[in-house]
């Protein structure tokens, strides 16, 4: 039963697009929440689980997004292989990273992967030859799986919900291992962990490569179902939006994550009404949250459904 | 060549003035409440946006200067009642998001108040340049620097010579314990706010006329502010000046020598070479951890 909440998440995937046919808010906003989730979930791996800021994600997220890009619209390759080698520059350039970035912690970590970010999103603007500077690139074809042409909502749909599932999937899994279990043991006291034998500094580095690729997966998915990149969707208020995600659903839950990355995607979509506004609610909601509910909103919410259950099942009210 | 470069540290340090500012104002809210406050840079935004509207409807520029820098350390005040105290011995993380959410708030209403143009603020004293060595000084940049140094100086002799400086560097070091002594913790954390909102409002109105602001000015400042404050070393007020200084004339040097284009990055990878090699920054203290 440990997966009993990824299954009841494979019955709602699968369900909403039949129940909702050529929905808007199923197809159209549910593709990039899936995007979101994708990210949040890979992030909380880092954040929640690791207990290590990023304020710098969405640079990984870009270079997956300009590596399809590029790769596809200048050297005409195909879409899976673009996306592989997107994976692998991510990669590289974690591990590069991840020592020297991990070693810090608290605000100056927090200070490093925010310059990070801000030098990656410099690159894109200014590398006008590569990236196209502020305009960006255009015309990447759609994805192409062995014939498969991924070409409208409901395929991308398909895709992006799959991919989803998978990476809830492996964090979930990632979390009850070996692995996992060690960065928990760091996220408690880094000291304590080293003391029990851990290679602190060697799971660290795992994670931030794991969760660097869940967003450069993402970023190639997102600039083929967009077929068009610009440096916005890659700037330190995306990073941000990022983190709010994670925070917001609860750190250390993938369900969290997840959940936090469709709310505020959803919000975001339902805020558009509100135009001028939106910046005020925006942040207000951000502080009320973490004020009243620093624990996130689906951890607090599932803490309180679990002692209702509790109540019942021993006879007490709650 | 020599007059250029001579040029390019003129400029870098007029903008590494505002940025020592704000990461003087980091570094105050850091110590008094262990608080990195992203919403620094919102207060440069607002005391440049407030002086400019002030200005606008007829008032003169001394006065507008003064209401827009008291108006903004009642926001820094507001922000602290309503936004830290009810978060205060959060984690780092909480914290960070919230003062993020309150900087995204205080964005929203600048641009409900005064919308998405680009405002700027006429020089204080004219335009007419100045030659100094084979460089041009605006009257402007001289105004930016002088100022900073009054204050700087003037917060220098508060920690060292007043009663309330000492009580609040006593709050950096250990709160529980500055408790114990009867100092007023609570009283000390708003004092500590009102004065970052009120340099952090000073720095904008300062350099409005060199650069232009808009809702969205704060961002970069406040990023550039916080980069100050870590390359000194967080809680070192004089760290942070420096720090502001140095990232000023490196930026400047970059654009000058470089590319204008890539500023941000090489202040950035400055940033980052620092945080290698010396993880608790240039002048930082270097901090046992408790276990």
């Amino acid at each position: 039963m440990r997966l009993a909440g990824f299954y009841l998440c494979v019955v709602v995937v699968v369900l909403l697009p039949m129940v909702f046919p050529n929905n808007y808010f199923v197809t159209v906003v549910g593709i990039s929440a899936g995007l979101h989730a994708i990210l949040a979930v890979g992030l909380n791996l880092l954040m929640g689980y690791a207990g290590q800021i990023s304020l710098g994600h969405a640079a990984f997220f870009g270079m997956g997004a300009y590596s399809s890009a590029i790769l596809t619209t200048r050297f005409a390759w195909p879409g899976v292989w673009a996306m592989l080698a997107g994976l692998m520059v991510t990669a590289v350039l974690a591990w590069v990273l991840a020592r020297p970035i991990l070693r810090l912690r608290g605000h100056y970590l927090a200070m490093a992967t925010l310059g990070f970010g801000v030098i990656i999103h410099v690159i894109m603007v200014q590398a006008t030859s590569w990236t196209g500077g502020p305009d960006g690139l255009t015309g990447i074809p759609p994805l192409n799986l062995l014939g498969w042409v991924v070409d409208s909502d409901t395929r991308w749909y398909i895709v992006i919900a799959a991919t989803m599932l998978l990476a809830i999937w492996l964090s979930l899994n990632l979390i009850d291992s070996r692995i996992g279990r060690a960065l928990r043991a760091v996220h408690g006291s880094e000291f304590a962990a080293q003391m029990l034998g851990i290679n602190t500094s060697r799971a660290k580095t795992q994670v931030f490569i794991v969760s660097a690729l869940f967003a450069a997966f993402a970023g190639s998915l997102f600039a083929h179902q967009q077929g068009f990149v610009s440096p916005d969707s890659f700037s330190l208020t995306i990073s941000v939006e990022l983190v709010t995600m994670v925070v917001l659903g609860g750190m250390a839950s993938t369900f969290g994550a997840a959940g936090g990355a469709i709310t505020l995607t959803l919000l975001h979509a339902g805020l558009v009404v509100f135009q001028d506004y939106e910046m005020l609610i925006h942040g207000v909601l951000l502080m009320a949250v973490m004020i009243f509910m620093p624990q996130g909103l689906f951890v607090g919410l599932s803490q309180a459904i679990r002692k209702i259950g509790h109540g019942l099942r021993s006879g007490n009210r709650p | 060549m020599p007059e250029q470069l001579f040029q390019f540290l003129v400029t870098g340090i007029t903008v590494g003035s505002t940025y020592a500012l704000v990461g003087l104002g980091f570094a105050l809210i850091y110590n008094a409440s262990d608080v990195v406050n992203f919403a620094q840079g919102e207060f440069v935004m607002l005391g440049a946006m407030a002086a400019i509207a002030l200005l606008g409807a007829g008032l003169p520029l001394p006065l507008a200067a003064i209401l827009a820098t008291l108006a903004t350390v009642g926001v820094g005040l507001l922000l602290e009642r309503f936004a830290i105290e009810p978060a205060l011995g959060a984690s780092v993380v909480t914290t960070i998001i919230i003062t993020i959410g309150a900087a995204i708030f205080l964005r929203g209403i600048a641009m409900l108040l005064w919308g998405k143009d680009f405002h700027s603020l006429p020089p204080f004293t004219g335009d007419a340049p100045i030659q100094l060595g084979g460089a041009t000084v605006l009257p402007q940049s001289l105004w930016v620097l002088g100022v900073t140094v009054a204050l700087v100086v003037l917060v220098r002799l508060f920690f060292n010579r007043t009663l309330i400086g000492k009580a609040l560097l006593a709050c950096s070091f250990n709160r529980a314990a500055a408790q114990l002594v009867g100092i007023n913790v609570r009283m000390m954390l708003r004092l500590a706010y009102g004065l970052s909102a009120g340099l952090g409002a000073l720095a904008g109105i300062l350099i409005a006329p060199i650069t232009f602001s808009s809702y969205e000015a704060g961002v970069m400042l406040g990023l550039k502010g916080f980069s100050a404050a870590i390359v000194g070393g967080i809680g070192n007020p004089m760290g942070a000046v420096a720090g502001g200084l140095l990232l000023g004339v490196l930026e400047s040097l970059g654009a000058g020598l470089v590319s204008s284009g890539y500023k941000d990055a090489i202040a950035f990878l400055f940033v980052l070479m620092v945080l290698f090699f010396e993880p608790t920054g240039l002048f930082g203290h270097k901090a046992a951890e408790r276990v």
